[in-house]
């Protein structure tokens, strides 16, 4: 049963009528989907009078015996991947210069870089792949990759420089004082201590870049939602509700299994909150799972309770 | 002096075509983000509900919509909605695509506001003796009204942005202005794209600062 400071906890008849309420709203949950499901699997007429078999019907799922689709799918998938890939490294590599190009001594470094992020963080990802494709002539796969690059190196620098901002003075003065020069105490002291409090956004990120993949598709590259289009060039509009279904599954599978990976990573060596920087960086919703709103139980609630005092 | 000249009368040859991009991308960023201003407050208030069969369907709803592509949740709204009766106005669809879209990340800004909250604030209100409407409605709203202005804002920059997506589906706002005067300007293609680019950064711009400027005052208040 939730618990939450807000309100008593709930009594037998309380406790009665949210069954009563929860009950109600499944079935009518319930009654949605299925009716978009029957409209979707009824026959229809369409405008020239012609009907049309249903969506779940066989005449539109016997691609999916066919290895040929199946293979098509997998080559989608490899080049989404492959994509994907190249522009993390770049994004991170990216995102690394922006941070210290953000973060330096001189203005005339300082200044120039804010305003190239401004711009890269103001523009559609969309137009910057575009942009790259048509000025640089470097074929749609390079056009992906640094849009994908830029675009998302800027959001990780802005993350990155967060994190250096908010380490406590003495780091640096330590790294100073010790004989290290500023720019070996920046490497060696600050952004690693940055870089692992900023790990949890960082892969958020990443994740928020394998599904802009799917953008390349205006520059024509053969990532997923591309090779989508193209079965259904092939094998007839008929298709069409099969193939995106498909699609719909795997980029279901392959972003939520990089989320878990990407919770999970941030769970093992995310920030050690409190024991690295005596003050974290404000980001909203970082503190979201100790709520006054998420139902919990008793156990978590004095934990809750300290971790903002 | 001739490349000058060409560039003037290409930029007076696109105008009219961005400008009417550029209304309807508004179009776009102005309904769908109010659409999805109020589903998210609905999704969100669905997440904290003491209903359980609410709370899984908003979360499902929020990791289905997450983990899909913006293109490919268009692509449904331009496809299936026709199919369950909802006209099929490509404007339209694009913008119930963009507000299903957008609207889990407006429940979770909303959320993130409100668990922004001490937890010690509502215990004080609950232990003087104030029920749940005054614990709400006197302590945590005003509190998380504030806090939640400038994530809510990062939301509709991120619209603004991908409004540009509906441009691939026929719809003729600015990214597809773009497209066509880039393919028909070969000459001063990095003009045109320039052009658009500015365009954009006139509304995502000054939504930074205004977020900016309210992070500043509310870190000041705290």
């Amino acid at each position: 049963m939730s618990m939450t400071v807000l309100y008593d906890a709930p009594g037998p008849k309380t406790r009665r009528n949210s069954t009563i309420a929860s009950v109600i709203s499944a079935v009518a949950i319930l009654a949605g989907l299925a009716w978009v499901f029957f409209t979707l699997a009824a026959p229809r007429v369409s405008a020239n009078g012609a009907e049309q078999p249903g969506m779940f019907d066989e005449s539109r799922l016997d691609i999916l015996s066919d290895p040929e689709v199946w293979g098509a799918f997998g080559g989608g998938v490899v080049d989404t991947l492959r994509m994907a890939g190249a522009a993390a490294i770049l994004a991170i590599v990216v995102g690394i210069l922006f941070s210290f190009g953000r973060t330096a001594a001189s203005k005339w470094i300082r200044v120039p870089t804010s305003i190239l992020l401004e711009l890269f963080r103001g523009m559609p990802l969309l137009l910057l792949i575009l942009f790259v494709f048509l000025l640089f002539s470097t074929g749609s796969y390079w056009a992906g990759v640094l849009g994908l690059g830029i675009y998302n190196g800027a959001i990780i620098g802005e993350a990155l420089r967060a994190g250096i901002v908010s380490l406590p003075k003495g780091q640096r003065e330590g790294g100073l004082s010790v004989g290290l020069t500023s720019l070996q105490t920046r490497f060696l002291i600050e952004f690693p201590q940055a870089f692992r409090q900023m790990l949890p956004i960082i892969l958020a990120q990443l994740v928020v870049l394998l599904k802009d993949t799917s953008l390349a598709y205006v520059v024509g590259y053969p990532e997923l939602a591309r090779t989508i289009k193209n079965l259904q060039n092939f094998y007839g509009s008929r298709y069409l509700f099969t193939l995106f279904a498909v699609g719909f599954v795997i980029y279901l599978v392959m972003n939520l299994t990089l989320s878990y990976i990407a919770r999970y990573a941030a769970k093992r060596s995310g920030p050690k909150l409190g024991k690295i920087t005596p003050e974290a960086p404000k980001i909203p919703g970082a503190e979201g799972t100790r709520a006054i709103t998420m139902p919990r139980g008793g156990s978590q609630h004095g934990e809750a309770g300290n971790s903002h005092w | 002096m001739d490349v000058i000249s060409n560039a003037i009368d290409a930029l007076v040859d696109i105008t009219p075509l961005y400008m009417e991009g550029f209304l309807l991308t508004l179009a776009l960023l102005g309904i769908s983000g109010l659409g999805a201003f109020v589903l998210g407050i609905v999704i969100a208030t669905m997440r904290i509900s003491p209903v359980p069969a609410l709370r899984l369907f908003a979360t499902i709803y929020t990791e289905i919509l997450r983990n899909i592509p913006l293109l490919l949740v268009l692509f449904f709204c331009a496809y299936v909605l026709p199919i369950l009766g909802v006209s099929s106005d490509f404007f339209l669809l694009a913008v119930l695509g963009l507000t299903l879209y957008t609207s889990p990340f407006v429940a979770e800004a909303v959320r993130s506001g409100f668990n922004g909250v001490p937890v010690g604030q509502a215990e004080a209100a609950r232990s003087i003796g104030m029920g749940f409407t005054q614990t709400v409605g006197l302590i945590i709203l005003p509190q998380a009204g504030r806090m939640v202005v400038p994530p809510l804002i990062n939301v509709f920059i991120a619209l603004t942005k991908n409004t540009s997506v509906a441009g691939i589906f026929f719809v003729n706002e600015l990214f597809k202005a773009t497209y066509a005067a880039a393919r028909d300007n070969g000459d001063v293609v990095v003009l045109t794209l320039v052009y658009a680019v500015a365009l954009y950064l006139a509304i995502t711009v000054p939504l930074g600062l205004i977020a900016g400027a309210i992070e500043k005052k509310v870190m000041v208040l705290r």
